[in-house]
């Protein structure tokens, strides 16, 4: 589903990617670790197609150049970030920006539009998985959210807006461990056959709840080391510093270091 | 009444060679008036951006165009379509005004309780002109040129007296519609609102007109409430791009009374409102509200004065505004507190969004504060749109102009909330939706 191959990314003349190579199968959830600066949020940016950076290399994405489409045409093709740091959108209310995000969709996809009421009723089935109540949907967008608040909005969203590719940046950042767990069953709940996810994180903790399929360690702006689940629990007992290059896992999954 | 034809000092411009057409009907104080105030606009001229008030606004556009004074009668395009696509029928009274003079075609006087008198400045004029004498007595001049061109005109328009105690339930609506092809003209609606102790009303005006016309409307309206009166005023210029708008609010508060204004500017080439309160009695209260989205070429200049003489009273101000294009917007807000008034509770703010990087707005707050025990609040601030708003509307789907569309929509949300009257707040929502996005319309939370 997602093919990234060398892909380099700089901004204000500073290389933040250096080379990436990653592989997603519809299906499969990834994990990328490291530590602070080594790229993983740069990478979320670029696939999402913020604006600002220098970029070469390819992603291919079912089949697309997704390095040319704007973000909402990535949108929808069915990517689709959970933010690290979601925006406060005061005097547009969470309702209606999340039905106007559907219909938006819809339309790019030459579907029809949802009226308020069926809207109403999808949202309503969506928000018990991240155990939202409807005081949040009459609210603006995240304003004055808790931080725990504002990422289960961002799952609600994954869960209307059904992307194929979920990038989760730094979702556990600032959860206590209740708001993680509903976040993350919220998450589990959204995985299917069809569907493939990016799980960027910076603790081991969280893929205690989001188990991936595959775990990738990024520094210096490359993913230096792949492997199973269990890699993550090998850095979370040696540190990434205890790892050595190229290491045996890496091989397995066939990632080009 | 002979023409008089009176050379202009400073300023120039063919506006001065118009002359009143009211011949012979105005009884003496009245043709005096206009007289003296004629005579003064050829003696100071019209403002220039040299005057403090007027520095941000170029008026030689309207100064440079040749107009007629409208007469009643004209404006053979108007249909009742275009007037309700203007003003959307609220199915109370309404007065409509074509060019300047009732259309009794499309006006309606239903609704109205025993006690509320709507009718029109000409048919007081006709009948008991005295009764409007108060409202013509003021110095020559008082505020500016084109007031006291308003006087020299001023033929026609809404005259609304509520006596003690009665409530006008339905909004009374007043539509200043225009229809001027081929001639320039200026029409000088004129329109005075008398409440009385204890009354009440809600009042719309809305002014319109049919594309590509060249017009000038220089309106003025007077309000005068007596103790506890409570009048909510809404405002809705949405003339077209090619014809001028220059309008004086003028308010006089007695004792505990009430007024709100709510504004929204949407059309026009040049466009000034300007708001004078008089808070005369005690405990009294004024809030005022507006929204300006010039685009394109247009201006838009809000001025506003607040006179707080007595005591105890609350003065609120919150104009936002949009620019788009090379827009350029003006806000300049001006708080007196005189000697004495103490206990006065005055805010004011101004927020600007900038969508272009050709477009401009001037702020300028002011308090002028003679008094210690007061409490006042003022200020401004000018801004561009949130990228990171955008960025993330746009991962969810919502194409960029959508994503614009919304976010400006956002900033004046807040306003349109204030607009308590539910069917004209639908369509405000819709104007301005429609002007920064054309899908996607917010007109829900």
């Amino acid at each position: 589903m997602l093919k990234i191959k060398e892909l380099h990314a700089s901004i204000d003349n500073k290389e933040i990617l250096r080379g990436v190579n990653l592989d997603l199968k519809a299906g499969e959830v990834h994990a990328i670790m490291g530590p602070n600066g080594s790229g993983k949020s740069t990478l979320a940016s670029v696939l999402i197609g913020r604006e600002g950076y220098e970029v070469s290399g390819s992603v291919q994405y079912d089949g697309q150049d997704l390095l040319a489409l704007s973000p909402e045409e990535r949108a929808a093709a069915g990517v689709f970030l959970a933010f690290q740091h979601p925006v406060e959108i005061p005097g547009v209310g969470n309702m209606y920006f999340m039905r106007t995000a559907l219909n938006s969709l819809r339309r790019q996809r030459g579907q029809d539009e949802l009226d308020p009421v069926d809207f109403l009723s999808l949202a309503q089935e969506r928000m018990k998985l991240v155990e939202m109540d409807q005081t949040f949907m009459s609210r603006s967008v995240n304003e004055g959210f808790s931080g725990g608040e504002k990422k289960r909005n961002e799952i609600l969203q994954m869960a209307i807006l059904e992307p194929k590719l979920a990038i989760l940046d730094e979702t556990d950042s600032g959860l206590d461990i209740d708001a993680l767990r509903v976040v993350a069953n919220g998450v589990n709940a959204l995985r299917s056959e069809g569907r493939a996810m990016l799980v960027i994180t910076h603790h081991q903790r969280l893929l205690d709840y989001i188990v991936p399929d595959y775990v990738h360690v990024m520094a210096g702006g490359q993913i230096v080391h792949s492997g199973d689940k269990d890699l993550a629990l090998e850095l979370e007992a040696n540190g990434y510093a205890g790892l050595t290059p190229r290491s045996e896992r890496a091989a397995q999954v066939g990632v080009t270091v | 009444m002979t023409a008089v034809r009176v050379p202009v000092r400073s300023a120039g411009g063919v506006l001065a060679d118009l002359k009143p057409k009211r011949d012979g009907g105005d009884p003496g104080w009245l043709a005096e008036a206009r007289l003296n105030a004629l005579e003064w606009v050829g003696t100071h001229g019209f403002p220039s951006r040299t005057d403090e008030d007027w520095k941000y606004t170029g008026l030689d556009p309207i100064l440079a165009v040749s107009f007629e004074a409208a007469i009643a009668g004209s404006g053979p395009r108007v249909t009742a379509d275009l007037i309700s696509t203007a003003s959307i029928d609220l199915g109370g009274p309404r007065l409509v005004f074509v060019n300047g003079h009732l259309s009794a075609e499309f006006s309606r006087l239903t609704g109205l309780p025993a006690g509320a008198v709507v009718t029109t400045l000409a048919s007081v004029l006709a009948g008991s002109p005295d009764r409007l004498e108060q409202f013509y007595s003021h110095t020559p001049g008082e505020h500016h040129a084109f007031a006291a061109f308003n006087d020299v005109f001023a033929e026609d328009g809404a005259f609304i007296h509520l006596a003690p105690g009665t409530t006008v339930d339905e909004p009374i609506q007043l539509v200043f519609f225009s229809d001027t092809e081929g001639v320039p003209l200026m029409s000088s609606p004129r329109s005075v609102i008398i409440a009385d102790a204890d009354s009440r009303a809600t009042i719309i005006e809305t002014y319109a007109g049919i594309n590509n016309d060249v017009y000038f409307s220089n309106a003025v309206t007077e309000v005068v409430l007596a103790d506890s009166a409570q009048i909510d005023h809404y405002k809705v210029q949405n003339e077209p791009v090619t014809a001028f708008h220059l309008a004086l609010l003028d308010v006089q508060q007695a004792r505990n009374s009430r007024f709100s204004s709510r504004l929204i500017m949407l059309g026009s080439s040049i466009a000034r409102h300007e708001v004078r309160v008089l808070l005369d009695g005690v405990e009294a209260e004024v809030s005022l509200d507006g929204i300006y989205l010039p685009q394109g070429e247009q201006l838009h200049d809000n001025a506003i004065f607040v006179d707080h003489v007595a005591t105890n009273c609350t003065s609120h101000q919150l104009y936002k505004g949009v620019l788009d294009g090379r827009g350029h917007g003006v806000f300049n807000g001006h708080i007196m507190v005189r000697h004495g008034a103490d206990g006065t509770d005055a805010n004011q703010k101004n927020k600007n969004l900038l969508l272009s990087d050709r477009a401009e707005v001037d702020t300028r707050p002011r308090l002028e504060i003679y008094t210690d025990d007061v409490k006042c609040t003022h200020g401004a601030a000018v801004g561009q749109m949130d990228d990171e708003a955008l960025l993330y509307l746009r991962t969810r789907g919502i194409p960029l102009e959508a994503a614009r569309g919304l976010l400006v929509y956002a900033f004046v949300q807040e306003m349109v909330d204030r607009i308590e009257l539910e069917p004209l707040r639908t369509q405000l929502a819709k104007l301005v939706a429609d002007r920064f996005g054309k899908r996607d319309r917010p007109v829900e939370p």
